[in-house]
């Protein structure tokens, strides 16, 4: 079932030139291409339908939806005809009224009035009240149909959130056109013929079975009760339907929320929204349960050692508490002795008032966001190489390539909906290399074959993509003219001298990244020739000791063949978490103000006074790391934590635990209790974003707005929580909404100079910069020159990670997420995508496993020179042998206990992707980690 | 701060900068070092430089050199 209210105009936009005809007596001008249905829609005159919907290609076979042409014998379908110019149509008329009749007694023969349980929005049942249709004279169509051969007697309500009834069903293959279409899966089928036809997922399996990815495209499309969210089998018809934005990736898709009783029944993509065009997956779409989920925290705590227990307290109190603690600390140790982290999973608002807290009221630069542990390196690369931390394109632009690189990143298990569109421009035609230590679903799925696959060592990536500059400079594939107007000749010619050395050749880098000389050699030409290449990439760039290395080397290829500055190429970092780039837009580092300008840059330091009126300080403050390292040295011992969860989240466990430890004031402000708060003395209820307004912006540099749908369960929204906390401390905040911090954030910062929540709601979303220059935004970055004005090249050197395998570690450990799950879990692991992955295995080849007598769903201990964990086993070829893959989504199996302390040089991100581990089976699980932990070491003045 | 994790982390940042000649690799260095690291950082590596600066590679030996007081 599509949105409440949501106006189906039946056929997907074109973008032809105008064309006029006339329908119903009414002149009608649409873009050529347009469906006749569309061009009736537009003009306010629908046309009945029940296989058309304006998500998927006309499919011409319900009938319905038949008009007549002045001049065309009989009655063409208007979803499939196109307009013409001068085109005279008729949508209504006694001779349609009974070819629709006769259409509708047959469809309702088989889906009798009034068994949909979604009667008032089924589109059968309404169409056949609308055309005065009582019932049907083959009424025993229907029956037949549920009792012929295979016909399932029950629904399948196999999948957790929906459930399919075949007795429903009238066969109109949206959903089977939706799987193919929008979700690009391919899991649903027509079976059968004539009265035996039914949909079946996979080889006629139960949905949770199939291959059903549980994305949901199939139920919104279903014209019937046949597929339905069991939450709206559950709740009455909403009482109103909220726009925001969703709180998982960095897609960050427009969805649409239904309330009914105060409570969200369901969840749909906004049709409207540019970055999902309609589209969403089962984390958005479905796994929203989280925000009333019985472990919420909603009364503030406080304790005065970590080893008491919690005592529930007012507002009022915890904040004095917490101001007054980290007074006491400052007064005794020094302004700088506290800090405060900001969290890519609040908003722009949010963020940027705790990093005006930390400067402000704190009077401190240590601050710092948990975009540290995954794309700060990002921000480096391309602010030096192009000018911006941000990536290049907005997601439509991967309609428009010829080549897709993909790097270091799972689209179909983090993207999942930006993948989707990736998707269906491979199946376009667009060529695929994927540069992936694993076999990621994109190598090989429905329709998609990657042309190359670059199975790279892990740590190895900068070797790969100077191997594969070397191609391009020496095989003369360099865009030399675009080169000279727009890039530093100097840098340009250095580096070309560098990558051209037969060092950095494939044949030379075969040995160091396993990748075959002649495969990457073959991926440098198709990306160099495009002529539209464009680049994806995610943490498996990021995450390395030379991450930062490797996004240059990344902006060096693409400026180097012309692959930036228009639609269809580009550089694209795919953000993990749903407001990484907006925490870092904020100001979140520790060295930079709003805008990515640095504290020491006296005009913008003087204007963020003005403003603020307090001075500021000029010096660089600690990153996440630092501030470790600081707790453990005694230097530092406050933190205030807004939404991030250190001891799951990042590297080292032990260490991580022993600095928090350290502390004597840690101030959490989460929605759930989580292994940080372990060691909070202070607990402050945060609140979903279904809680509260503000503004998130994704991966494309798109800011949407997040709108309050339902109370804050604990009474108060994230931003008032810190405003109310920077009055205590004695900084006066006095915001009544967050639109006004937004205000504030144009006001001081030049890329957000034209945004305003009146002009977010007016155009809907709005892709940054946006000011006088660009007042409706920017969808593609450097078109024309570069934001720094000349591109520069950066030489990288390929310098092997300290990470190495060895014989007591003799296998590479890499990370990863997947689709069902997220990041640490606490939203995921309170939801019921539990159903696809309840735990996180071990992903190990079959030579590694034969060598250690580990078969499949053995437990196995996992040693790495950091600390060991247990997990257990998948054995796959998704692995190349030599190397074995987790993910992190549940604390328990703590996959951060063995992940080392190694960091990216330029920013400190954590090197999760390369840890040198060994595996071996283990019979008790619990009896080995226990004896082989080591004790966390005892806190510094506990 | 441990001295050794600073010392580590200098070092791969001279590695970045060491594709650079010897003067221009330090001074890259140290305006890294000035650009992003918290002060009492760099008192720290500035002190175990005069204290002998064991483990520094010598480009970033030369950089810490290159820095001013905190």
């Amino acid at each position: 079932m599509q949105a409440q209210n949501h106006h189906d105009l039946g056929t997907p936009a074109a973008n032809g030139p105008a064309v006029t005809l006339d329908i119903d007596g009414a002149t009608v001008t649409v873009p050529a291409g347009t469906s006749i249905m569309r061009a009736a829609a537009l003009a306010g005159g629908d046309i009945p339908k029940l296989c058309a919907t304006d998500t998927l290609k006309a499919f011409g076979s319900c009938r319905v939806c038949l008009v007549e042409i002045e001049g065309r014998k009989g009655f063409p379908a208007s979803c499939t005809t196109e307009v013409a110019a001068g085109m005279n149509v008729r949508t209504h008329g006694d001779a349609l009224t009974k070819l629709r009749r006769g259409v509708l007694e047959l469809y309702v023969s088989e889906h009798p009035l009034g068994s949909c349980p979604e009667s008032s929005r089924c589109e059968v049942e309404r169409l056949a009240r609308a055309h005065g249709i009582g019932g049907s004279r083959y009424a025993n169509a229907h029956s037949a149909r549920c009792h012929s051969e295979g016909a399932s007697k029950e629904p399948d309500a196999s999948n957790p959130y929906f459930r399919f009834d075949n007795d429903l069903c009238i066969v109109c293959s949206r959903c089977v056109r939706a799987c193919e279409e929008q979700q690009g899966t391919f899991a649903l089928t027509i079976e059968g013929r004539g009265p035996d036809s039914r949909v079946s997922a996979s080889q006629n399996q139960s949905f949770l079975d199939s291959e059903c990815v549980s994305c949901g495209a199939c139920v919104e499309a279903c014209p019937t009760g046949a597929l339905l969210e069991k939450s709206s089998l559950a709740h009455d018809l909403p009482e109103k339907s909220v726009a925001t934005t969703c709180a998982y990736c960095g897609v960050g898709c427009a969805l649409v929320a239904e309330v009914s009783g105060g409570e969200v029944t369901r969840m749909v993509p906004n049709r409207d929204g540019r970055a999902n065009q309609g589209h969403a997956c089962v984390k958005g779409r479905f796994a929203y349960g989280y925000a009333t989920h019985s472990d919420r925290v909603v009364k503030p705590m406080i304790r005065k050692r970590i080893t008491d227990d919690w005592t529930c307290v007012s507002w009022d109190e915890a904040l004095a508490y917490a101001a007054s603690e980290f007074k006491r600390i400052q007064a005794s140790h020094g302004r700088d002795s506290i800090g405060g982290i900001t969290s890519s999973r609040c908003t722009n608002e949010e963020t940027f008032l705790v990093q005006k807290l930390v400067r402000a009221a704190f009077g401190t630069n240590n601050v710092d966001t948990c975009a540290r542990v995954c794309h700060s390196p990002t921000g480096y690369g391309l602010k030096h190489t192009l000018g911006e931390s941000a990536g290049t394109q907005e997601f439509v632009s991967v309609q428009q390539a010829d080549v897709i690189m993909v790097i270091g990143a799972s689209p179909t298990e983090a993207h999942p909906v930006f993948a989707s569109q990736m998707k269906r421009r491979l199946r376009a035609g667009a060529k695929l290399i994927v540069v992936d230590p694993r076999a990621i679903a994109l190598v090989k799925t429905p329709h998609v074959k990657a042309d190359h696959h670059l199975r790279l060592l892990p740590g190895t990536n900068v070797a790969v993509i100077n191997a594969l500059a070397h191609v391009v400079v020496t095989e003369g594939l360099t865009k030399e003219d675009y080169v000279a107007e727009r890039c530093e000749r100097a840098s340009y010619e250095k580096w070309k001298a560098f990558v051209a050395d037969p060092a950095n050749s494939p044949e030379a880098m075969e040995k160091i990244t396993g990748v075959p000389a002649a495969e990457l050699r073959g991926a440098a030409r198709l990306y160099a020739r495009g002529p539209n290449s464009a680049i994806y990439y995610g943490l498996g760039v990021t995450e390395h000791s030379q991450g930062t290395t490797m996004v240059m080397g990344i902006a060096n290829l693409a400026m180097a063949t012309g692959n930036l500055g228009r639609e269809g190429v580009g550089v694209s970092p795919l953000r993990g978490q749903n407001n990484v780039q907006g925490s870092c837009d904020m100001g979140s580092f520790p060295h930079e103000f709003s805008g990515y300008r640095h504290v020491s840059d006296d005009a913008t330091r003087a204007l963020f006074e003005a403003m603020w009126k307090v001075p500021l300080g000029s010096e660089p403050g600690l990153r996440i790391p630092n501030m470790f390292e600081a707790a453990l040295d005694g230097s530092f011992r406050g933190l205030y934590i807004q939404g991030e969860d250190f001891a799951q989240s990042d590297p080292n466990t032990a260490h991580v635990t022993a600095a928090l430890s350290a502390m004597e004031c840690i101030v959490i402000q989460d929605i759930f209790p989580n292994e940080t708060s372990k060691f909070a003395h202070v607990f402050l209820p945060g609140s979903s974003f279904l809680e509260k307004d503000g503004t998130f912006t994704n991966a494309e540099r798109r800011i949407s707005r997040v709108r309050k749908v339902i109370e804050p369960l604990a009474g108060l929204a994230d931003w008032e929580v810190t405003m109310h906390l920077s009055n205590a401390m004695g900084f006066a905040m006095n915001y009544t909404h967050p639109s006004q911090i937004m205000d504030e954030i144009a006001a001081l910062t030049p890329t957000f100079r034209g945004v305003s929540y009146e002009k977010l709601d007016r155009l809907g979303s709005i892709q940054w910069p946006c000011n006088d220059e660009a007042p409706s935004g920017t969808p593609t970055m450097h078109v024309g020159k570069f934001v720094r004005g000349k591109g520069k090249f950066y030489v990288t050197a390929y310098v092997p990670t300290t990470e190495r395998t060895s014989s007591r570690y003799p296998l590479l450990l890499t990370t990863g997420r997947v689709l069902t799950q997220y990041n640490v879990g606490a939203q995921t692991r309170r939801t019921a995508n539990l159903a696809w992955h309840n735990e996180d295995r071990l992903e190990l080849h079959p030579h590694d496993a034969e060598a250690r007598g580990i078969e499949h769903g053995d437990w196995v201990g996992v040693t790495s020179r950091a600390g060991d964990t247990v997990l257990r086993v998948e054995i796959t070829d998704r692995v190349a042998p030599g190397v074995v893959y987790t993910t992190f989504h549940f604390p328990e199996s703590g996959a951060n206990l063995i992940t080392t302390e190694n960091s990216d040089w330029a920013t400190n991100c954590p090197e999760y992707k390369v840890t040198a581990v060994q595996v071996v089976k283990v019979a008790q699980p619990a009896a080995w980690v226990s004896r082989r932990r080591v004790p966390m070491t005892e806190p510094a003045g506990s | 701060m441990d001295a050794q994790r600073l010392v580590a982390m200098a070092n791969d940042i001279a590695a970045f900068f060491d594709a650079e000649s010897r003067e221009t690799a330090a001074e890259g260095v140290r305006t890294h070092l000035v650009k992003f690291w918290e002060p009492r950082m760099r008192r720290e590596i500035i002190a175990h430089v005069a204290a002998g600066g064991a483990g520094l590679v010598p480009t970033a030996e030369e950089a810490v050199r290159l820095l001013k007081p905190v």
